[in-house]
């Protein structure tokens, strides 16, 4: 008896030094940001009890608000962007998914997965430069008016920076949601064509109802990589030009680490991820009920 | 499968066509990297003269031998140590289920979607006061527990599949808990633990915001947290900038070429786990 209930502990000795390090690296630090959050304080000297006005300075000071309406912003073009492309060009493709020039673009579109975010910053950086690739596209046909630097425009600035973002993202979301339909039965394809369904509605009858799943994993992958978003627009606008580029990744660091204001830093990191599981938890609910 | 001719064209077409966008910011980065140093030179020309020497210098100024060894140094740090917890912390909440090991689980699960920037403030005072502030140790210890979440639900998704049947054989051979992971669990793990790895490795040597807040040196980061102190050196200089970032690219892209199916595997089934 003794021994078997021992037996049955000994699974958190194997569990023990991944939970210490995760208790320690990432639980602690993560306990230690909510505290600070209600202090002001400049990372040297003491701090002082601030209660909730950290928080009230976020909601309310204009110019540190419009950094979460950023980011909010950006997921337009971090996710809404790449899974209706994905959605489309996996949904057009699927009939030679198995070619020999779809197993090269397995590899050509995972191709910004791999290298680092700050890699494609320094390339975009130059493409959208005033005398980069996409103004001498518009100039060759015939836009030439419509050229600027685009990253350095108060205008075009967070747009430029979405669509970087979107690079980055769209060839996953096309790989994943064609992996995803490749599971679904051909039957029901060969059926609805007989039925005379044509590509459109064969899409909405039988393809997107399938792919539930796989548009969950897409939108919250993409999700999270808007909301805390960093690497990207530290390399290309530095939050500039002014702040129409400010994300809180972004913020969180400048606050904590030029101007010191370790209180105010935290307070955001807390509501970012917040955020961040407000929006991926709805996601993660909608796509799970749907599979069972 | 009934397809139509015209439906395959287009298909055929949107892909390239996508292939084609993906491709041109590679493409413009090495032709520009090809003009001659301190000019701007305008979109997709290829240079009269091509200047080779551009990535020679690229790597003396960045000192590319010492980053490349820090970055493999940091990842032969964080790989077999995540792996290595991460697999044991799998078994034991997959295969051994102790009690409570669904409250443990949960709490691993939930630091999932934890954005790094949400704790680096306190990691820094934190890794300040273990006195490991700029060592590489800086960059591998907190990386470890932040891939924790991902390393320990990949693994237990693989221990959760094994059946108990084969653990009741090796138990009535007279086998410990340890000799039935080592022996008989590890080995079998081995697809699971090798996209893991690669997972891990892209992330760490990837990995930017912690190699540029928790360490001065440059040469001390990761590539890419080397690669944007790079930037602030030669931001100016395009063609050198330019040659500088595809250089730091080639090893990922190399390691990414040589196992890209396994590659591909694991990144579509990490971001389904994930």
């Amino acid at each position: 008896m003794t021994r078997r209930h021992s037996g049955a502990w000994l699974g958190w000795l194997f569990a023990a030094p991944a939970a210490v390090m995760y208790a320690v690296f990432v639980l602690r630090p993560l306990a230690l940001t909510v505290q600070y959050s209600f202090y002001d304080w400049n990372g040297i000297g003491a701090s002082t009890w601030v209660g909730l006005e950290n928080y009230t300075r976020l909601f309310t000071e204009p110019e540190q608000f419009a950094t979460i309406l950023h980011a909010f912003e950006l997921i337009l073009f971090f996710s809404l962007v790449p899974v209706l492309l994905g959605l489309f060009v996996a949904a057009t493709i699927r009939g030679i998914a198995q070619s020999r020039l779809a197993m090269v673009a397995r590899t050509v579109l995972f191709l910004p997965q791999v290298i680092p975010l700050v890699a494609a910053g320094i390339m975009w950086s130059w493409l959208l430069s005033s005398t980069g690739l996409a103004n001498e596209l518009l100039s060759a046909v015939g836009l030439g008016r419509l050229t600027r630097a685009w990253l350095g425009d108060f205008g075009t600035a967070l747009p430029a920076v979405g669509v970087i973002g979107a690079w980055v993202l769209v060839g996953l979301c096309t790989l994943l949601l064609l992996a995803g339909m490749s599971k679904i039965d051909p039957a029901l394809y060969e059926s609805a064509r007989l039925d005379g369904a044509g590509p459109v509605r064969e899409f909405f009858a039988i393809t997107l109802p399938s792919l539930r799943q796989e548009i969950g994993v897409c939108v919250t992958v993409t999700i999270i990589a808007a909301l805390a978003s960093f690497d990207i627009v530290y390399i290309s606008t530095q939050g500039g030009p002014g702040n129409s580029t400010m994300v809180p990744g972004l913020e969180i660091f400048y606050l904590a680490f030029s101007e010191r204001e370790v209180g105010r830093a935290s307070a955001l990191a807390v509501v970012l991820v917040i955020l961040v599981l407000a929006c991926v938890l709805p996601v993660q609910r909608f796509t799970r009920d749907g599979s069972r | 499968m009934i397809v139509t001719r015209r439906e395959t064209l287009t298909g055929r077409v949107l892909l390239l066509l996508l292939m084609a966008i993906t491709v041109v910011p590679f493409i413009s980065l090495f032709v520009t990297a090809l003009h001659p140093s301190g000019t701007y030179p305008a979109g997709l020309s290829w240079p009269d003269d091509p200047q080779w020497g551009n990535f020679a210098d690229a790597f003396r100024s960045a000192r590319m031998g010492q980053l490349l060894l820090s970055s493999v140094l940091i990842v032969a740090g964080v790989v077999p140590i995540s792996l290595l917890l991460g697999t044991m912390a799998g078994f034991a909440f997959g295969h051994l289920r102790m009690p409570g090991h669904r409250i443990g689980f949960l709490i691993f699960v939930l630091g999932l979607t934890l954005p790094f920037e949400g704790i680096i403030t306190p990691l820094y005072y934190q890794v300040r006061d273990l006195g490991l502030l700029n060592t590489r140790w800086a960059i591998i210890l907190p990386l470890v527990g932040l891939f924790m979440p991902f390393s320990v639900l990949w693994m237990r998704a693989h221990f959760v599949t094994m059946p108990d049947d084969l653990s009741e054989a090796a138990r009535i051979d007279g086998a410990t808990t340890w000799q039935l992971f080592r022996r008989v669990h590890v080995p079998l793990a081995r697809p699971a633990l090798s996209s893991l790895a690669i997972l891990l490795f892209l992330w760490t040597w990837n990995q930017f915001l912690l190699a540029i807040v928790l360490v001065d040196d440059p040469a001390k980061r990761t590539m890419a947290g080397a690669l944007g102190a790079f930037q602030g050196q030669w931001g100016t200089d395009i063609p050198l900038l330019c040659a500088g970032s595809l250089l730091i690219l080639t090893p990922t892209l190399a390691v990414f070429l040589i196992f890209q199916r396994r590659f591909v595997a694991a990144l579509l089934q990490g971001s389904i786990k994930g």
